[in-house]
């Protein structure tokens, strides 16, 4: 499995699209640092920015990379290896590269401009933590999309599915449950509801810590007592964990039965 | 050794290998063709564990195959289409693919033979189509494995490299390995193979020496025999593989 790892992250990491997508964030970054000079206004404008692009990208780079190789993994399967670890491997060789992207692309303009020793620093690696978290999470689930369709087609249309649900659609229905049942105490309902949608709940994560959850009204103060608590955020890191195995076993499941 | 008892395989309701039985046990290099569609590929990937057969055993070397993954490394195979990652370079694929064995292989050797020495850092994506079939090559000799597939080997060779192709090719018959080929080149098989296994609609529907062939229709070039075969689709062999159970070693094979 680590050779399969290093090669698909040696190929990745040269890639062109790794690069600008690493690219991306470091100007992104430099930009919004140097138009505001406030690093805590910097990391809730790259929030909002990576909360939704993070995810997307890890779908559509997944599956993009899973049809690409499609050949070549003809030539690994036939090789003395077994079958789990060749896609396991490329899993995290992929997600790895992604990582190494972003961690470079939004950290290298907050180490320049001093992000350490000060009070920001807690911020920031919270940020850089949760999209770490959801480029595992989406790099898995975009990977497992492309292995169950052969038709690429199928395959980004999943990705691009499961990217509309978690990032646009879950919080529609959300709302509405909201709005219907105004009626009567939502609290738990809102946190428990916020608490499965990976990109929820790393938005939620990130705002309790920037001091703004003030602006949530009184849910905010429901969700400041949970996940302020260390009960709370333990789950939540489980929850975003367990987001992170289903799609590897997914992943597993799927490379023991599938004929190529 | 390589047995396959009782193969049937269907992709949805396409069904591409009826009750296939076939054994390579003797070495020499067997040709296997068929038109397209016939089962060719697919049988092969089922002997690689790329395709996992509905029904049937396939045993290598008297193990059975069936969700295992270390007999492949007795088998050295050369893939159809020689795609590979864009941005590896010749000497790193290489490399890789050296890595998962960790035994001792001969690619200076086969790198010298093709001319790919100037080629080896360069990235897998600039090379053209006939460069990256020799990388394939290389890759697919470099081991001294008992059990050779080869899918399509000619696909986009010029005519030097296809002559030390068929070099290679000889030497490694004479080892007494079994050497599996797929191509619908048939000066090339003519000329290479031993045996022809012919397949048709996922079924042997001829076997035998190429010679055979074609004293059964009469003719005198393989091609002509082969073009006659496939349009009377008839009775015209028998099977000369040992069968699994020891039957008899002459039995018809297919009428229609």
């Amino acid at each position: 499995m680590k050779n399969i790892l290093r090669y698909s992250f040696f190929d990745l990491i040269r890639s062109r699209w790794t690069i600008i997508y690493g690219g991306f964030y470091l100007i992104l970054t430099f930009a919004l640092i140097w138009l505001s000079g406030d690093l805590l206004k910097v990391i809730t404008s790259l929030m909002n920015i990576t909360l939704m692009l993070v995810p997307l990208i890890a779908l559509l780079f997944s599956s993009m990379y899973y049809y690409h190789s499609r050949d070549f993994v003809e030539l690994l399967l036939a090789q003395p290896l077994k079958r789990t670890h060749i896609f396991i491997g490329q899993y995290w060789g992929i997600a790895i590269s992604l990582s190494v992207s972003l961690i470079v692309g939004l950290g290298l303009p907050f180490l320049i401009f001093g992000v350490l020793g000060t009070s920001v620093l807690y911020h920031f690696f919270t940020l850089i933590g949760v999209n770490l978290m959801l480029t595992f999470i989406f790099v898995g689930l975009g990977f497992a999309g492309a292995l169950r369709y052969e038709n690429r087609i199928k395959g980004f249309g999943l990705g691009i599915l499961i990217w509309l649900f978690f990032a646009v659609i879950y919080d529609g229905i959300v709302l509405l449950g909201l709005v219907v049942f105004r009626d009567y105490p939502l609290d738990h309902f809102a946190l428990g509801a916020s608490i499965f949608n990976p990109i929820d709940l790393s938005r939620i994560l990130i705002l309790l810590k920037l001091d703004i959850s003030a602006l949530m009204g009184y849910t905010g103060a429901v969700f400041q007592k949970f996940l302020g608590s260390t009960t709370g955020i333990i789950i939540a890191i489980a929850v975003l964990m367990l987001w992170v195995v289903f799609p590897i076993g997914r992943i597993r499941f799927l490379a023991l039965r599938k004929d190529f | 050794m390589i047995q396959l008892r009782k193969i049937s395989k269907s992709f949805r309701h396409l069904s591409v290998l009826k009750d296939l039985n076939l054994s390579f046990e003797e070495a020499g290099i067997s040709a296997i063709l068929g038109p397209n569609g016939s089962g060719k590929t697919t049988m092969i990937k089922c002997l690689l564990g790329m395709v996992l057969p509905d029904q049937g055993d396939i045993l290598i070397n008297e193990q059975n195959i069936s969700r295992q993954w270390a007999y492949r490394d007795q088998i050295s195979y050369l893939p159809q289409i020689a795609r590979f990652p864009e941005n590896l370079s010749v000497g790193e694929l290489i490399r890789m693919l050296r890595s998962l064995r960790n035994r001792p292989s001969q690619e200076d050797t086969l790198i010298r033979i093709f001319g790919l020495e100037s080629f080896m850092d360069k990235k897998l994506g600039h090379l053209s189509g006939g460069t990256r079939q020799k990388v394939n090559l290389v890759q697919a000799f470099m081991y001294d494995n008992p059990i050779l597939i080869l899918d399509e080997p000619t696909a986009g060779l010029d005519p030097v490299a296809v002559l030390k192709l068929k070099d290679l090719l000889n030497k490694e018959r004479e080892k007494g390995k079994i050497i599996l080929i797929t191509t619908h080149l048939i000066p090339f098989v003519e000329e290479m193979a031993d045996e022809i296994v012919f397949l048709m609609d996922g079924k042997i529907h001829f076997r035998g020496s190429p010679s055979h062939l074609i004293r059964q229709y009469e003719t005198e070039k393989l091609e002509t025999a082969i073009a006659q075969m496939l349009e009377k689709q008839k009775i015209v062999s028998v099977d000369v593989s040992p069968q699994v159970n020891g039957q008899s070693r002459l039995t018809p094979v297919m009428t229609s």
